[in-house]
């Protein structure tokens, strides 16, 4: 598997799952399905961005830090969106937005791709 | 009448005694250094203008033995073509009868006074690097029977290279006589009782002249003797225990390389304790086995030499997977923390 496509994969599911815990939080779990469904799409772009990274640079540092980076970036860009109830999620989507880019970044610097044998 | 300096008489007295390489293609610089078999010269080869390394038996040691001898080491290194054996260019007779063979001149730095100065994951690169070359000749029927810190070379550009073929062993040909001179044998001729190699570094069949017996295994002891060198910067015998050896009570066990220095960590003990098992049986079946508990161990895997207790596997797979754990750790805090904080 290529390392975008397992940054991608990984980036969706750990999407799913940070968006999940948005049910912890009673006052926006009647959106659950925009927040994971918005969430999951995020990691997806994230992953992909971050799998590409991986491919060209090969530095787990820079790799965890692009990872922050990217997930600090998309996360802010939804956290900026408007909500039903005006209010803005900055602290509650950004920071474990970014420390999911970071998992992430390190989980395609450590990932060693492997390709498919062609006959 | 001008009287020459100290050092002007010095350096003419050492260059009469550098050998007469007559009409050979070489011509003598500087002396490398010396060894019981010969002296070894840097040397320039005047047809393709360059430096070698030429090494030429000692005078007075011409003998038809040494000289079958020489030649013999430089055929077992000629066979042995591996970016970590030095190549023998050439070999040759003097005009006084001496054997000589040439071989490429490495600039470097003994694995011995290296390993003082090197972090402990590169000295066990350098160990691999050492196994292998060591199975290599194994792969090619060569036996070392003196691989010491002292006869590997670290190179300018990191490459590791195994020296001193000098009483090496071809495994599949038959034991020839030993010299009846009473002079040091030639590699393959190891008669039962005849001790050849360091002590320090010698399993104990070697040690005790069972020629027989001096196999593979052998070879392994003495890498797993280069480890619990690189391990605790002391040879697994020193002084007095070594010379025990040579008298016969060769059958004990150095103290294991954790005790000796207490930083060591347990399975690389336990691996160089493995290599260097009294009975040949208990030890690595071969040197790539070796080196591959070794690079388990980099890797942060299990080893097959030591069995852990739950903490030690806990904290292996800690220190392994350390940024991961950290990470993991960090979003599930950042998410509890902003749980506690809403819930308020």
């Amino acid at each position: 598997m290529a390392k975008p496509v397992f940054g991608l994969l990984l980036g969706g599911i750990l999407g799913i799952f940070d968006g999940l815990t948005a049910w912890f939080t009673p006052e926006v779990r009647d959106q659950m399905l925009m927040i994971v469904v918005g969430s999951t799409v995020k990691g997806l772009i994230a992953g992909l961005a971050i799998g590409f990274f991986a491919n060209k640079v090969h530095s787990l540092p820079l790799g965890i830090l692009f990872g922050l980076g990217v997930g600090l970036l998309l996360a802010y860009l939804v956290a900026a969106m408007p909500q039903p109830n005006g209010q803005h999620y900055y602290f509650e989507i950004m920071l474990p937005g970014a420390i999911v880019g970071a998992i992430v970044g390190y989980a395609t610097q450590k990932y060693r791709a492997t390709r498919m044998a062609r006959t | 009448m001008r009287w020459l300096s100290d050092e002007t008489v010095a350096h003419l007295r050492r260059v009469a005694e550098w050998p007469d390489l007559g009409d050979t293609k070489y011509r003598v610089l500087e002396e490398l250094g010396s060894g019981g078999m010969g002296t070894v010269y840097l040397a320039e080869d005047r047809v393709l203008g360059r430096k070698v390394a030429l090494k030429v038996v000692g005078p007075g040691a011409a003998s038809p033995e040494i000289a079958a001898r020489t030649l013999r080491e430089a055929r077992i290194i000629a066979r042995l073509e591996h970016p970590g054996i030095v190549p023998v260019h050439d070999a040759g007779t003097l005009p006084d009868g001496r054997m000589f063979y040439a071989m490429k001149r490495v600039d470097g730095r003994r694995l011995d006074e290296l390993a003082t100065e090197t972090p402990l994951p590169e000295r066990l690169r350098v160990f691999q690097r050492i196994c292998e070359t060591v199975a290599f000749a194994h792969a090619h029927g060569v036996l070392h029977r003196d691989l010491k810190p002292e006869n590997v070379m670290v190179g300018s550009f990191g490459e590791v290279l195994v020296l001193d073929w000098g009483v090496a062993k071809i495994l599949e040909l038959p034991e020839e006589d030993p010299p009846r001179d009473g002079g040091p044998a030639t590699p393959a001729a190891t008669a039962e009782g005849m001790v050849l190699g360091t002590l320090a570094y010698m399993a104990p069949e070697q040690a005790e002249g069972l020629a027989d017996r001096v196999g593979i295994a052998s070879d392994v002891y003495a890498l797993g003797a280069i480890l619990y060198f690189l391990l605790t910067l002391h040879p697994p015998f020193e002084g007095d225990a070594a010379l025990a050896r040579a008298r016969g009570s060769s059958g004990s066990a150095p103290l294991p390389a954790n005790q000796r220095t207490p930083s060591t960590p347990r399975p690389l003990a336990a691996i160089a304790a493995k290599a260097m098992a009294i009975d040949p049986a208990r030890r690595y079946l071969s040197a790539q086995d070796l080196a591959a508990d070794v690079a388990k161990h980099l890797d942060g895997e299990p080893v097959t030499a030591y069995r852990e207790s739950v903490w030690e596997k806990g904290a292996r797979f800690f220190g392994r997977y350390r940024t991961a754990i950290l990470l993991i750790a960090a979003y599930i805090l950042m998410r509890s923390l902003l749980l506690i904080f809403y819930r308020r």
